[in-house]
């Protein structure tokens, strides 16, 4: 299987430099929309076949004794904590970002997750709640879910979470655009997007259910790096499927070729349908094994979710105490 | 037979959350007859398929507690339907496991018969003889009432496989509690088989699970796991029982100790029953 990074080496024809972002033939790449058109299309195809089967082969891996309790210590540390409801309300978030900040009341030694993740309108909330501590505030914006808005809109949406004090904007593609091939607004939306941040990390939200094939996913993993993504995302959470092995693969195949290229490092984050240890384990092998151990770390690697976290504890305790854990001994938002 | 037929035989399997599975861990173990006569093999079930019946169990029980008395008294019914119909079945194994004569097992899948009749009709009566309306110096009814404690964990009794089984599951699951069971080590065949009455009986995925394997391995983990409320240990020799309750103690389940050899063809009681309910009184305002 061709990966893009060898692809993109004969664009380039020349040596990938690290550390140099990014590189002057990927500014080409994005000067205009046939360059970026011509780019992604000479992206070598995803082998469906071998994607899948890689990523279930991957899944197999057993991963025991003092390696899961790493594994599951690790895991804890890249929770995005989430809650995206029409019912969320302060009191919620507040007990979320308490959650976030000491995950076991029973047990100090559990570290805090990465991040908590709320709609825009509550960004005041949990950043009053937080405050100093080390857990930083994520919101989503650009008309979330769905981003069917004009982009005065979705930028205005961004502002708002910003000023509330957001650490973290996930922000969604515009998938009409996309699938109609107009790949240049795309990425225009999020160098506006990106530019509008500022000093705060972007996270772009593919919705890897709504983009049809692996193809699709590789092109617009490109497409988010291009325009400045610090972290491409995998989903929303609300489109079923979600986050899969198989799309992890390709987008972890898609930053890894990026460093490659242009030295800058961009992280991914695995959101929707992540409920139990296992699958979080199973996505850091995933990490490891494509992208590399590098990746393993919350500023390259989170995975959102809201329900994962008490198995991740339930797990935790079971590798303490021996015995399984109770899914009543732990608190339910 | 057909002459030359090749025998086909059945793998009996383990029953969590309605499914069959075999073991997660792949191994089984050879069951044989009273006298030592190779009859099967028996999925060996592991800790692992603990964590499972538990999951399934824990997962089953709000809706089966939820269910009403009447509708759950229902399915038990229909569960001695169900049994009454394969009883020659029942009657043919039970005599090969327990090494019995025909006429006696016969008398013993009809004592399970009517012993799950007996606790069906006590689903909507359990309320009126384990409750009260207290009286109370105020203007309030003041009703308590029994509740089911949640998930069960029984060890069946390893004489009796089918009439014990069914006089210990019975009554845990008539109140709205799930159960996990561990079958008979030496006897687990007509568990398994009873498995099978359970899944074409109405019985709700989750709310009936049933292991087979060495109680030495299995009940520890039952009786530490955090997510299961209650323990029967009926089939535990008293040497092995101290133990399990210690594990038992830590989230502070209810145990039943195992009672000295019972006979389950005597007529059951509704203790058992009573063992695994949760007493809730609530006052209501009397008005006017």
């Amino acid at each position: 299987m061709g990966t893009a990074g060898d692809q993109l080496r004969v664009v380039t024809s020349g040596e990938a430099a690290p550390g140099q972002a990014p590189s002057a033939a990927l500014a080409e790449v994005t000067s205009s929309e046939m360059t970026l058109r011509r780019f992604l299309a000479g992206l070598p195809g995803v082998d469906q076949v071998g994607a899948e089967q890689r990523a279930a082969a991957l899944a197999t891996r057993s991963i025991k004794a003092r390696a899961k309790t790493w594994a599951i210590d690790t895991a804890i540390s890249m929770v995005d904590l989430t809650t995206l409801e029409g019912a969320d309300t302060p009191g919620k978030v507040h007990a979320l970002c308490m959650k976030a900040v000491r995950p076991d009341p029973e047990d100090a030694r559990v570290p805090p997750v990465a991040a908590v993740c709320v709609y825009p309108d509550l960004v005041g909330v949990a950043k009053a709640a937080l405050g100093s501590l080390p857990v930083k505030v994520a919101s989503v914006a650009t008309a979330f879910p769905s981003g069917r808005a004009s982009r005065a809109v979705k930028l205005a949406d961004v502002r708002d979470a910003l000023e509330a004090g957001a650490d973290e904007v996930d922000m969604v593609i515009d998938r009409g655009a996309f699938l109609a091939g107009h790949y240049g607004q795309v990425l225009e939306e999020v160098q506006a997007v990106k530019a509008a941040c500022g000093a705060a990390h972007l996270k772009v939200i593919l919705e890897t259910g709504e983009l049809a094939t692996y193809d699709n996913v590789r092109r617009a993993s490109w497409t988010a790096m291009l325009a400045g993504a610090d972290f491409i995302k995998t989903s929303t959470g609300k489109v079923v499927p979600a986050s899969t092995l198989p799309v992890g693969l390709v987008m972890l195949e898609a930053v890894r070729d990026f460093a490659a290229t242009t030295g800058r490092l961009v992280g991914v984050k695995f959101a929707g349908g992540i409920r139990t240890t296992k699958d979080a384990i199973r996505y850091l092998v995933l990490a490891n094994e494509v992208a590399g151990e590098a990746w393993l770390e919350p500023d390259l690697l989170r995975l959102g979710a809201s329900s994962l976290l008490n198995d991740l504890l339930m797990q935790r305790r079971k590798q303490q105490s021996g015995a399984y854990a109770g899914s009543q001994d732990l608190s339910v938002e | 037979m057909l002459e030359g037929r090749l025998a086909v035989n059945k793998t009996y399997k383990l029953y969590i959350a309605g499914a069959f599975p075999r073991s997660e861990s792949g191994r089984s173990y050879p069951v044989r007859t009273a006298d030592g006569t190779h009859l099967a093999n028996a999925a060996l079930a592991s800790r692992k398929d603990v964590r499972e019946a538990v999951a399934a169990a824990r997962a089953a029980q709000p809706k089966w507690a939820r269910a009403t008395a009447y509708n759950r008294g229902q399915i038990l019914y229909r569960i001695a339907e169900m049994l009454e119909e394969r009883s020659a079945q029942f009657a043919e194994q039970v005599a090969r496991c327990e090494g019995l004569a025909g006429t006696e097992a016969v008398l013993v899948v009809s004592a399970s018969v009517d012993r799950l009749v007996y606790y069906a009709g006590w689903s909507d009566k359990v309320a009126q003889v384990a409750g009260a309306a207290n009286p109370v110096a105020g203007p309030y009814f003041n009703f308590s009432l029994p509740g089911p404690t949640g998930v069960i964990g029984i060890i069946a009794p390893p004489d009796s496989s089918l009439l014990g089984l069914v006089s210990v599951l019975a009554p845990v699951i008539v109140t709205g509690n799930t159960a996990v069971v561990l079958a008979s080590e030496e006897r687990p065949l007509p568990a398994v088989t009873f498995a099978e009455v359970l899944a074409t009986s109405d019985v709700p995925g989750g709310v009936v699970n049933l292991l087979t394997g060495r109680l030495a391995e299995l009940a520890p983990v039952l009786a530490a796991h955090r997510d299961v409320d209650g323990l029967d240990l009926c089939g535990v020799a008293e040497q092995d029982a101290a133990a399990l309750e210690r594990a038992a103690a830590d989230n502070v389940k209810r145990v039943l100790r195992a009672e000295r050899s019972p006979e389950w063809e005597h007529r059951p009681s509704p203790r058992r029953m009573l063992h695994f309910v949760e007493i809730k009184t609530v006052w209501h305002p009397i008005g006017a």
